[in-house]
């Protein structure tokens, strides 16, 4: 809807303050990551040593590749099984149990990430699991794939239902119908999907240290036994490098969306 | 030709993988935190007792409601809810106060502008939670940026205490759900009917009393969506609590955490789960109900 009129003085203040809030912490980080000092408050002169230093720390790195492997597979896991949620709850309007499959959909993402780390936990442990890098992935794409099921959702609500009914009205089987009409249609929402799991499993730290078991470390579980001793330049320099991934992913989901609109209209 | 019948039958099967997903990944759990939270204690792993046994010819159910007595009892989970409870509310409304400003100037913003500020509020929430909280330690410490500041400017001649005090506990907490806020606001704001507004004007209201008799009410639904969105996981908030907050500052998640890791009891970590799903109940069917409104 168009507007009237334009922001007032007091809305174009508001906007400016709250933009600054949100954004100046992360600027002061990635600042002093390239701070020559070991202290974080003294600017010492620019270096990237403690690059250097975040890349030769072997227990860092043995948790990224924890991370990113356990993200890759849970965030493919999380879109599967949204794609279908997402199908359900917006092509079939009625049908018994639709409230408690929403119910069931949504009560993830608003848990408590301790709740759902606790109750895995203990699923695990009932069922005889091994605890390691499996569950946590398990763990991972049961709570991200309601937010993938979200994301396409919204989009899958803005798809226009006559062109598959086209397709099977010239006889086409209505899976097919799916695969060929529908499914290159909402090819941005899945990746955007992905994407969007991808990050809350790289970014998760309570529900992996549950779910976990003795050896198995992701990456913030690392930096969380670090940064309990304190800030370090080194953990600014790990920090800054995660917010370039998530930057370079979210550059990558909003071309691929062309606008973020669908991403949007998720949360 | 297949008819809209069949078409929904077969669909309808898709329903059953994410369905048994959840199922046994998180409806089966949430029973078993309940089972659990009513066995007893034991040295080993698991280290609780099992709740049913089968001796060959007779199931015997043993309950114990002893962890859930204790958790009630004593002062210490009491205050770590109650205290939950408060950080919970207060910040839920200082993340209102804050988020609705900038929610309403956004939607009064024209097209390409709105889209590009939406987005640089939910820039953040992609980025990690644990970065962000990490990124405020660094300002508020003793010997951080803002006390350095501070001292610097002769305001005071001693550093403040703010880490690991409740007040970082707040900042931290309305920085990082802040966009939980601002989207349901946002949404709502947006699709005001900008023809009431110009009805209220031409009848002489003006700006402020047009936005206090007319937009405000009718932002009431995003206010109670987006404050149920920070409110339940605050609650059980653990990242805050544990690297901004002190020993003052006891949060329920924080304490599930330490029942869990440093004192391995498990019946009473699971008691205290209970109690604090039980608590949200009422919050999560209230957003259940907005969303279910609000959702097509």
């Amino acid at each position: 809807m168009s507007q009237s009129r334009g922001p007032s003085w007091f809305n174009r203040l508001s906007i400016f303050v709250v933009m600054l809030f949100l954004y100046l912490p992360i600027f002061i980080l990635v600042v002093f990551s390239f701070n020559k000092s070991k202290l974080v408050t003294v600017w010492g002169g620019f270096s990237t040593q403690w690059y250097g230093a975040a890349l030769s720390n072997a227990a860092l790195l043995d948790g990224a590749r924890v991370s990113f492997v356990v993200a890759a597979v849970s965030a493919t896991i999380a879109t599967a099984l949204g794609l279908p949620a997402a199908l359900v709850m917006v092509r079939i309007r009625r049908f018994r149990g639709r409230q408690v499959f929403m119910g069931l959909l949504a009560a993830p993402m608003v848990m408590p990430e301790v709740v759902l780390g606790v109750s895995m936990l203990l699923m695990f442990v009932a069922l005889g699991v091994d605890r390691g890098p499996l569950t946590i992935t398990l763990a991972h794409a049961t709570f991200t794939m309601c937010f993938a099921a979200v994301v396409l959702q919204s989009r899958l609500a803005e798809l226009d239902p006559s062109l598959e009914e086209a397709a099977r009205d010239l006889g086409c089987p209505p899976a097919t119908a799916f695969l060929k009409v529908a499914l290159p249609n909402i090819l941005p929402a899945l990746a955007s999907a992905w994407l969007l799991s991808f990050t809350l499993s790289l970014d998760d730290l309570v529900i992996s240290s549950f779910t976990t078991g003795p050896g198995a470390s992701t990456l913030p579980m690392k930096i969380y036994s670090q940064i309990k001793f304190g800030v370090t330049p080194e953990i600014n320099a790990v920090s800054t490098m995660i917010l370039g991934v998530v930057a370079l992913g979210l550059l990558a989901a909003a071309w691929s969306t062309r606008g973020s609109e669908a991403a949007l209209r998720g949360h | 030709m297949v008819t809209p019948k069949t078409m929904g039958q077969n669909q309808r099967l898709l329903i059953i993988p994410p369905f048994l997903w959840l199922g046994v990944m998180f409806l089966l759990p949430t029973l078993l935190v309940l089972a659990i939270a009513l066995s007893s204690t034991r040295v080993g792993m698991p280290p609780y007792e099992p709740l049913f046994t089968w001796d060959g010819a007779m199931l015997s159910i043993k309950l114990n409601f002893e962890n859930l007595q204790f958790v009630f009892r004593d002062g210490l989970y009491a205050h770590a809810y109650l205290n939950s409870l408060k950080v919970a509310a207060i910040a839920t409304l200082l993340t209102l106060l804050i988020a609705y400003p900038l929610a309403y100037g956004i939607s009064c913003c024209k097209h390409p502008w709105r889209s590009l500020l939406v987005f640089l509020v939910i820039v953040p929430f992609w980025s990690s939670l644990l970065i962000r909280v990490y990124a405020w330690m660094a300002i508020l410490s003793n010997d951080g940026l803002l006390n350095s500041l501070l001292l610097a400017s002769g305001l005071i001649d001693r550093p403040l205490q703010i880490l690991n005090t409740q007040t970082a506990v707040y900042i931290g907490i309305v920085y990082s759900y802040l966009p939980f806020m601002v989207l349901p606001l946002y949404s709502n704001l947006a699709d005001r009917d900008q023809s009431l507004l110009e009805a209220a004007r031409d009848l002489g209201c003006s700006r402020l009393s047009s936005f206090w008799r007319i937009t405000f009410p009718l932002s009431l639904s995003g206010i109670v969506a987006g404050c149920a969105l920070v409110f339940i996981p605050v609650v059980g908030e653990f990242v805050v609590p544990d690297l901004l907050g002190g020993a003052d500052t006891q949060m329920i998640g924080r304490t599930i955490w330490v029942e869990f890791f440093n004192n391995r009891d498990w019946p009473v970590a699971a008691s205290v789960t209970v109690l604090l799903v039980l608590l949200l109940v009422i919050p999560i069917t209230l957003l259940q109900s907005r969303l279910s409104k609000m959702r097509v």
